[in-house]
This record gives structure tokens, C-alpha cells and sequence, in this order.
């Protein structure tokens, strides 16, 4: 089986800061990472393959120092990565994301899964993934959670609910997103991280895909992101005073007077 | 300080911490409380490719040597002891294999261990022998093209989870020390069972039992070496694995002195920080000393073991006798400077005050050390003259 994995270099959410003047992320000085929730697909694409067999292809599409999340697919134990870069790609929205990705999927040629993680952290989107089997026709499922059978031609996956999880079967080729639930991520190995340090990241930029620059980036997104910012507190505030007692009477009062709880008679 | 380690050394080490931390000390207490097995734990190890260290390269494994592995292990045990010697006591069981045995032998088990598929363990001990290795009343005796093993093993570690042993078992009663032969045996040979599983004072999360053969029949091909070369192997494989114990020491001591040295910067009394006041900035002061004499000198004697030399015992004895001892002293004193907090079980010190106990136990006594570093001394000085 050939299994594309998607994965996306963000910031390190763990340790980002707030400019407290602008209300920006402070980029500088923060270590990029994988998406988290990619690692989930990584662990997911190893664990098919170590239950079926094949070969596993990591992807991303970024700056040039995105070549650091393939090497550190490949030190999980990914067989082959590639980055698509090019400044073409910059100020891609999600359409524009997809298209690059998609092409890139399709250069691989014959995959009989793809799998990307829920979101990114960054974006929080999770458009991607499905975006990228709508321009491939793909069928997919997001959110999935397991894995009931794995076979040449065809998948049954269980896809988190709110209140439970559905079981689909889904015929190959076919994308997935995957949750947490499936599978904690191995650390990874000796073997892969030797390897990843000799590795030589292939690179494909627009013209490589055979996409036109107003089909990728910025000149191919239907969006743009005008402002990033943390939202103010606005509102009426209020300093209660007095005893708990007293004050826990104040909350009531003032959640029964603004209509948010109705006391029973 | 820096080791000047290769970059696949550091590779080693990082890989190491970094599953220390994510895996190993979040769970700790927890596999302390309960005496569980890290079952989690070592299968990480395996994905890690961490049992490959010691294997060679021919048989899919890193073919690092004795540094390597020290490496490894310290990191683990700055964690955990109970993991690390767990996952030590794989390559104990290992070493005969490597050091002894034939083409067939290492090509069926060494990638086996290696890839952590199976964990392996070393038998020697029995109720009534320890130290005196020779007194082993294990046996095996040959019957046409097999050997049927009769006898008990004490205190194995690994034992129950270990899929290959190495089982030291006297094949000639009349030739003494030379009567004893290494076999190896697999968990599913008929016979053979596993008996009383041990409650300890520290390491709790390694699994310690007792080792039954019962008309224990296994194929002949399965002797290490060759019959009557049982204490050759069992002394030359602890000769490599001594400064990995070290390696342990060093490890525990380092995650003691972490402990303390934080506890200290944080905890207030008489207004002032615990660390400002000398008497206890000293202590810390002598902790970092001893632990960096004991990275020093297990560096060092695994680097002079790894450079081919031919007669180490006495290095090896010394890189394990110093820095368990160490380890003793400053998870004592860590336990000191955190005071009441330290005797409680909601901080780590105690347990790693438990676990450094073993050190100077297990294979060969502190005592057994000093023995052989004596006769070595006297057969130096005896040629000098």
C-alpha cells in the first residue's frame, strides 16, 4: 500500500507568546514543530504499513526550513518525503493550499491513501484534508479514530463523534483525517534519525507541479488573512465585595437579572 | 563538561532523554506503586531501535560498543533505574550470545533482541549461590542430541518477560569451576517454568523471579562456547556489562542531584532560599563533584574496553564499584536536602534512594568489586618485581 501522509510545520504552540503591545504572535525565537496532530497521521500511516506493508510518503508544502519536519517524518521511520516550495506558494489560503498539494499527491502517483492530521494548530482550519480528496475525487472520512480492516482495496475505519463514533468502509483510493485516539506517536528511531540526517529532501516548486502562479499562493486564494489578533475583553465588569457568601448571592442575582439562569419557585 | 561525543553518540543520548522525559518520568511513580512491568515502555525502546545498540550491524543492529550503551542507560536510569534495568539486563543476556556464540546461534537470536521482539536475560544466581558463583547446583546433563536441565534460578531479572535466557548449569560436577556450561534457553521450552516472583525494596518496575528447569530438555546446539566454558562467559560478559552499571549509578545520581538542586532554589526558609544557605549548597557542591568523577571515569572505561583491549577486569570492577557507591551517597544526601518532602513518596528522591541500593548489589557485590580489583593489584605488583 502507498500512503501519502500530510504533514505542516508550525510554530511550537506550547511556547508561543502574545506581543503584549501589538497582541501578535511573537514568531521570533520559537522552534518550529510538526503539527501534533500529523504525528497521529504519521503514526497511523506506520502502523498500516507495519499491518499491510508499502511504502509511506510524507508531504509539506512550506519555506525551505520546512525541510526539517520531512527529516523528522523520515526519523520516524516515513520511506521518502517531499517539500513543495516555492515563493510562489506564500499567503496560500486552504483552496490555493490544496491545489499544490493535490498535484503533488497526484505526481506520486498510483497512492492508495492519503492521511492528514485533523488540523493544524496554526490555522485550525481542518479544510485541507478534505479539500485535497475534493480536487483528487477521492472519497474521505475525517476524524478517524481506528481502524477495524485494512486491506488492498478497501478500508473500515471507525470516525469520531460528539456522542459516539460511526464504523464506514470506504473503497481505495480514499483520504482520511485522523484524531488522537489513533494511536499514540513511537518516538522515533535511531535507524530513521540517521538516515534523516543524510537524507536529501526532494523540492518541486509551481512549475514542477505544472501549476500556474495564479493558482497557487496569494494570486490563488479565495481568502486572505488581513489581521491576526487576540481578542479583547470587552463588557461590562463588575468587582463583587464582601463575604463568599455574600458574593456567590451577588453571582446569582446578577445571572437571574440578566436572564441567564431561572430560579424554580 | 563535554565528552566529545560522536554525533551518533549525541543521537543516542538525546533519543534517550527525550523518552525519558515524554515516557519514562511520567509513569515512574506509578510502575514504583504497582510493581508493573514497563511493557509500554520497552516497546518504545524497541520502535526507538535502542536494543539495536550493542548488536551488530551484520545482524541489523547499530554495532555500537560498551560507550554506547552507557550512554543509553545513564539517560534512562536519570529517570527510572527499574526501566533502565530492564532494558539493561536484555543486553546481560545478550553479551554470551555475542561473545560466544556461533554464526547459527547470532543469526537466530541477535536480530530477535535486537529489535526488541524478544527481551533476553542472564541466570547464574541460585538460592544458595551468589557471590560464590562456583557453588551453582543448576545442571545439565546430555542425552543424546539434547541437554536436560534440572535446577533453579534465583533473582533473574527479566524473568517472566525475558523470551531467551542465558543459563549458566554445571555440566561436570568433577571439574569444578570448569564443570560449568552456557546455554541458552527459550520461555516455551518444555520444563522449563517460571517460580516465585520477587517483592523488592527498589527497581520495582523491573520484574526479578525465579527461574524453574524441570526435566528441562533443549537441543544440544544450544550450548554457548563449548561445554565447560560456563564462567569464561559468565565472567567476560559481566566484564562488559560492569560499566553499565556505572552508567546507571551515574544516571540515578544525576537525576537525584536535579531533584535537589531544584528543590533547593525553590524552597524557602528563614526567608531565603534552601540553596543560599552554605551547609546545604555544599552538599549539592559535593553531589556535582562525585557524579562528574563517576561520568568521567564510566566514560572512560568504556571508551578503553571499546578500544579493543584485551584484559579489563579490573577497569571494569573500578567503573563499577566507584560509581555506585557514589550513587548511594548522593541519593541519601538528595533525600537530606529535601528534607521531610524527601521521605515522602510525592517526590522522586526516595525511590531513587531505594534503587541506587541495587547498584552495589547486583552483578557482583561492591565487596566481589574490591576482589577483583585486590588480585589484579597483586598480579600488577607481582610482575613489577
Amino acid at each position: 500500500m502507498k500512503i501519502a501522509v500530510c504533514i505542516k510545520q508550525v510554530p511550537d504552540t506550547a511556547n508561543v507568546k502574545l506581543d503584549p503591545e501589538t497582541h501578535t504572535l511573537k514568531r521570533e525565537g520559537v522552534e518550529s514543530i510538526v503539527n501534533p496532530f500529523d504525528l497521529f497521521a504519521l503514526e497511523a500511516a506506520l502502523r498500516i504499513k507495519e499491518a499491510a506493508g508499502g511504502e509511506i510518503v510524507a508531504v509539506t508544502m512550506g519555506p525551505p526550513q520546512a525541510e526539517t519536519v520531512i527529516k523528522d517524518a523520515i526519523g520516524f521511520g516515513v520511506d521518502e518525503g517531499l517539500l513543495l516550495s516555492d515563493r510562489a506558494f506564500a499567503g496560500a489560503d486552504t483552496w490555493a493550499t490544496t491545489a499544490a498539494l493535490a498535484k503533488a499527491i497526484e505526481g506520486l502517483g498510483d497512492v492508495d491513501l492519503v492521511i492528514c492530521g485533523k488540523q493544524a494548530v496554526d490555522g485550525d482550519t481542518a479544510q485541507v484534508g478534505p479539500g485535497i480528496a475534493q480536487r483528487l475525487g477521492l472519497p474521505h472520512v475525517a476524524f478517524v479514530k481506528g481502524f477495524r480492516e485494512i486491506e488492498d482495496k478497501r478500508l473500515v475505519v471507525e470516525r469520531q463523534m460528539d456522542d459516539g463514533y460511526d464504523v464506514v468502509e470506504l473503497p481505495l483510493p480514499a483520504l482520511i483525517t485522523v484524531v488522537r485516539e489513533v494511536g499514540e506517536p513511537r518516538p522515533p528511531s535511531l535507524k530513521g534519525k540517521m538516515r534523516a540526517k543524510k537524507y536529501t529532501v526532494p523540492m518541486q516548486g509551481a512549475a514542477d507541479l505544472g501549476l500556474e502562479a495564479d493558482q497557487v499562493g496569494l494570486a490563488g486564494s479565495f481568502t486572505q488573512v488581513v489581521k491576526v489578533f487576540a481578542p479583547s475583553h470587552s463588557g461590562e465588569r463588575r468587582r463583587l465585595e464582601g463575604s463568599e457568601d455574600e458574593m456567590g448571592a451577588q453571582v446569582i442575582d446578577a445571572l437571574v437579572d440578566n436572564q441567564v439562569i431561572m430560579l424554580g419557585s | 563538561m563535554d565528552y566529545f561525543f560522536t554525533e551518533e553518540q549525541e543521537m543516542i543520548r538525546d533519543l534517550c532523554r527525550q523518552i525519558a522525559e515524554e515516557r519514562i518520568k511520567p509513569v515512574r511513580a506509578e510502575l514504583d506503586e504497582k510493581e508493573e512491568f514497563p511493557r509500554e515502555i520497552m516497546k518504545a525502546l524497541a520502535q526507538a531501535d535502542l536494543f539495536q545498540i550493542i548488536i551488530p550491524e551484520e545482524y541489523g543492529g547499530l554495532g555500537g560498543g560498551c560507550l554506547e550503551n552507557c550512554i543509553a542507560v545513564e539517560e534512562l536510569s536519570r529517570a527510572c533505574c527499574g526501566v533502565s534495568t530492564s532494558y539493561a539486563a536484555s543486553f546481560l543476556g545478550a553479551y554470551p550470545m555475542l561473545l560466544f556464540g556461533n554464526e547459527a546461534q547470532k543469526e537466530k537470536y541477535l536480530p530477535l533482541i535486537g529489535s526488541g521482539e524478544k527481551l533476553c536475560a542472564f541466570a547464574l544466581t541460585e538460592s544458595s549461590s551468589g557471590s560464590d558463583a562456583g557453588s551453582i547446583q543448576t545442571e545439565a546433563k546430555k542425552d543424546g542430541d539434547s541437554y536436560v536441565l534440572n535446577g533453579s534460578k534465583q533473582w533473574i531479572t527479566n524473568g517472566g518477560e525475558a523470551g531467551v535466557y542465558t543459563v549458566i548449569a554445571i555440566t561436570d560436577r568433577s571439574k569444578g569451576a570448569r564443570g560449568a556450561t552456557a546455554f541458552i534457553v527459550e520461555a516455551d521450552d518444555p520444563g522449563f517454568s517460571i517460580g516465585k516472583k520477587e517483592i523488592k525494596m527498589g527497581i520495582r518496575a523491573s520484574a526479578t523471579a525465579e527461574l524453574i528447569f524441570k526435566d528441562c530438555r533443549i537441543p544440544a546446539d544450544r550450548v554457548l562456547g563449548k561445554e565447560g566454558l560456563g564462567f569464561v562467559v559468565a565472567m567476560r560478559t559481566f566484564d562488559k556489562s560492569r560499566p553499565g552499571v556505572g552508567a546507571q549509578a551515574v544516571g540515578v545520581a544525576q537525576g537525584a542531584l536535579d531533584e535537589a538542586a531544584a528543590f533547593a532554589r525553590v524552597r524557602k526558609q528563614f526567608g531565603k532560599p534552601i540553596i543560599t544557605f552554605q551547609a546545604v549548597a555544599h552538599m549539592l557542591a559535593d553531589m556535582a563533584v562525585d557524579i562528574e568523577a563517576g561520568r568521567a571515569l564510566v566514560y572512560a572505561a568504556a571508551r578503553y574496553i571499546d578500544s579493543g583491549a584485551k584484559d579489563f577486569s579490573k577497569v571494569s570492577a573500578i567503573a563499577k564499584v566507584f560509581p555506585t557507591d557514589m550513587a548511594m551517597r548522593v541519593t541519601t544526601n538528595a533525600v537530606q536536602v529535601l528534607g521531610g518532602h524527601g521521605y515522602m513518596r510525592e517526590y522522586p528522591v526516595e525511590k531513587m534512594m531505594r534503587d541506587a541500593k541495587i547498584l552495589q548489589i547486583y552483578e557482583g557485590t561492591n565487596q566481589i568489586q574490591r576482589n577483583v580489583i585486590g588480585q589484579e593489584l597483586n598480579k600488577e605488583y607481582g610482575r613489577k618485581k
